[in-house]
């Protein structure tokens, strides 16, 4: 268990980071004369106060594998567990961040932060500091009462982030978050949320489609293959904390495991494509471009 | 006095002046149309122009009608159709968004309620006329509830299409902030389907008047007061026509537009009031 203090209020939030483990977890859709296995025979474990990184093409089924996390949906078949315990539904434990923005547009950026506490019927002057000391922090003090469509892409998320946080959850799970934002404030955002998660050391699971923003970001870094979805290679990014953008893009090791990265993408895409999918196709073109610049 | 009052007052003045020219623009423009329409309208009554050539001219209109304006009998009449809009509509959004939002968040309750629902629905509310003047005990209840009718189903429809078309990221998020149900209707279901509810309400708004009106005509206004102005603006034009009082008929129908204006005006500014979220857009 850690703590992050803000000397200036004086606020102490205490974090507490649980493991999860995913075991031989099936997920299928359809009826039984046509179905369609998303996720089959997936383990993998979301380490203690680790940033873990899934990464995989579009359509893989990252986002199912995120709602199993979350609890929306039961897996068919394995189990998945957060500090040995069953995961049987959503819980306050575990925070899902989406692609795009889910802040409620009928709240003030204020009241969204507020709205687990609020929720929870946990409201005190504790949870009121808190919410301004994250609201600084993300550095939307003076946007507290403006409405989610007068923020920008870059800001909804932050003030997203803030949502989550305030609840304390022992794991957050981001699904694609950065998805949208121009590549500045996405680069913007990557550092920031780095900072955030060096300061905390909560365990964090991220998914997402880009190999850089992966790579910045790991502590793990979990390659999956594409559909039926399933862990196809585990890389440790042991590349030096706290990072730099500037600094990471130079990193000959951080370089050299991106290589050892897109390669298995590569190779993983190649197999897809030869099964005729359309989005393995376009990944392929997309990769071997990327692999000559 | 100082100098720099006058200055910021100049100032303030200005910028006041800047907004308020842009709302004598949108005043200048609504007066143009209106004038532009009366003229055209005088125009093709005098010079007999097809269609409109047989309509009584603006000017024996506005002869009918100022004389009217301090008749009580033609107030009583806009009291009348205006008493039975409002209690129509009331009790159509009473019942019809509590009801479109049980059916919206409960799956058995939708099932067991919908089929009865749709078969209601395309039921023109006049065709309820005969029914409910013979099944309602008093004439005036029998018109307030075919004009309740009237918004009712519209007003369920899109209290429904709203609840239902919510983004169910925004209940996952919800509930895995350890949010109750409770919660989630009154402060995610709620506000979401607001939107919904206004444009219900305006639209149904606009059905009360077309019903109310004819639910007049056909029943003869019913009230108290049988004299051409005191039975409600529908019965005041079919007493116009059963009187060969053309310029009169116009009169009804002008202050009827003039009424569903009014009442929808007012249900867009309550609207803009109750979702200041969408002003940001």
């Amino acid at each position: 268990m850690s703590v992050v203090s803000d000397s200036r209020t004086g606020t102490r939030l205490r974090i507490k980071a649980s493991e999860m483990r995913v075991a031989e977890a099936s997920k299928s859709y359809g009826d039984a004369h046509f179905r369609t296995d998303v996720v089959k025979d997936c383990s993998f474990t979301i380490e203690r106060s680790k940033l873990t990184v899934m990464i995989g093409p579009s359509g893989c089924g990252k986002s199912t594998m995120i709602r199993l996390l979350a609890g929306f949906e039961a897996p068919s078949a394995g189990t998945i567990t957060i500090d040995d315990k069953k995961v049987t539904g959503p819980g306050l434990d575990r925070l899902v961040l989406f692609q795009e923005t889910a802040l409620y547009p009928w709240m003030t950026t204020y009241d969204n932060v507020l709205y687990g506490p609020r929720a929870r019927g946990a409201t005190n002057k504790e949870t009121l500091e808190l919410a301004e000391f994250l609201l600084n922090k993300v550095g939307l003090q003076a946007f507290r009462d403006k409405y989610p469509m007068q923020l920008s892409g870059g800001m909804q998320r932050r003030a997203e982030l803030a949502r989550a946080m305030i609840n304390n959850p022992h794991v957050m799970i981001l699904d694609e978050p950065f998805r949208g934002l121009d590549a500045m404030t996405k680069e913007l955002m990557w550092e920031y949320y780095s900072s955030l998660y060096e300061e905390n050391r909560r365990t964090n699971f991220f998914v997402t489609t880009d190999i850089d923003e992966a790579i910045f970001l790991a502590d793990r870094l979990l390659i999956m293959s594409n559909i039926p979805c399933r862990v196809r290679a585990v890389l440790e990014v042991d590349v030096p904390r706290p990072r730099k953008l500037a600094e990471v893009v130079e990193n000959d090791r951080a370089n050299q495991i991106k290589m050892e990265a897109l390669s298995i993408l590569h190779e993983e895409a190649m197999k897809s494509f030869s099964r005729g999918s359309k989005a393995a196709a376009d990944f392929v073109e997309a990769y071997s471009k990327r692999m000559k610049g | 006095m100082s100098a720099a009052a006058p200055a910021a007052a100049l100032a303030t003045g200005r910028t006041r002046g800047r907004e308020g020219s842009a709302l004598a623009r949108r005043v200048r423009r609504a007066v143009v149309s209106v004038v532009v329409f009366v003229l055209l309208w005088e125009l093709g009554s005098r010079l007999k122009w097809p269609w409109v050539g047989d309509a009584p001219p603006p000017s024996a209109v506005l002869k009918v009608w100022l004389p009217l304006l301090t008749d009580p009998g033609y107030w009583y009449s806009w009291y009348q159709s205006s008493r039975r809009v409002l209690t129509g509509f009331l009790f159509a959004q009473l019942i019809g968004i509590p009801l479109g939002l049980a059916m919206a968040t409960n799956r058995v309750f939708n099932d067991l309620t919908f089929p009865v629902f749709e078969v209601l629905r395309p039921i023109p509310p006049l065709a309820w006329v005969p029914a409910a003047i013979i099944f309602w005990p008093t004439q005036e209840s029998s018109i307030a509830f075919v004009t309740f009718l009237g918004a009712f189903f519209v007003v369920v429809i899109n209290v429904l299409g709203g609840a239902k078309s919510i983004d169910v990221r925004y209940f996952q998020s919800a509930y895995s902030m350890g949010a109750t149900k409770w919660d989630v209707f009154r402060r995610i279901i709620l506000p979401a389907t607001l939107p919904s509810i206004f444009v219900g309400a305006a639209v149904g708004m606009g059905i009360t008047w077309e019903v109310v009106v004819a639910a007049e005509m056909i029943s003869g206004g019913g009230g108290a007061i049988q004299s051409s102005a005191g039975g409600g603006l529908g019965f005041f034009i079919w007493n116009s026509y059963i009187g060969f009082s053309y310029p009169q008929i116009v009169v009804g129908m002008i202050s009827i537009g003039i009424a569903g204006y009014i009442s929808s005006s007012i249900i867009r500014a309550v609207g803009v009031v109750c979702t200041p979220w969408l002003r940001t857009r």
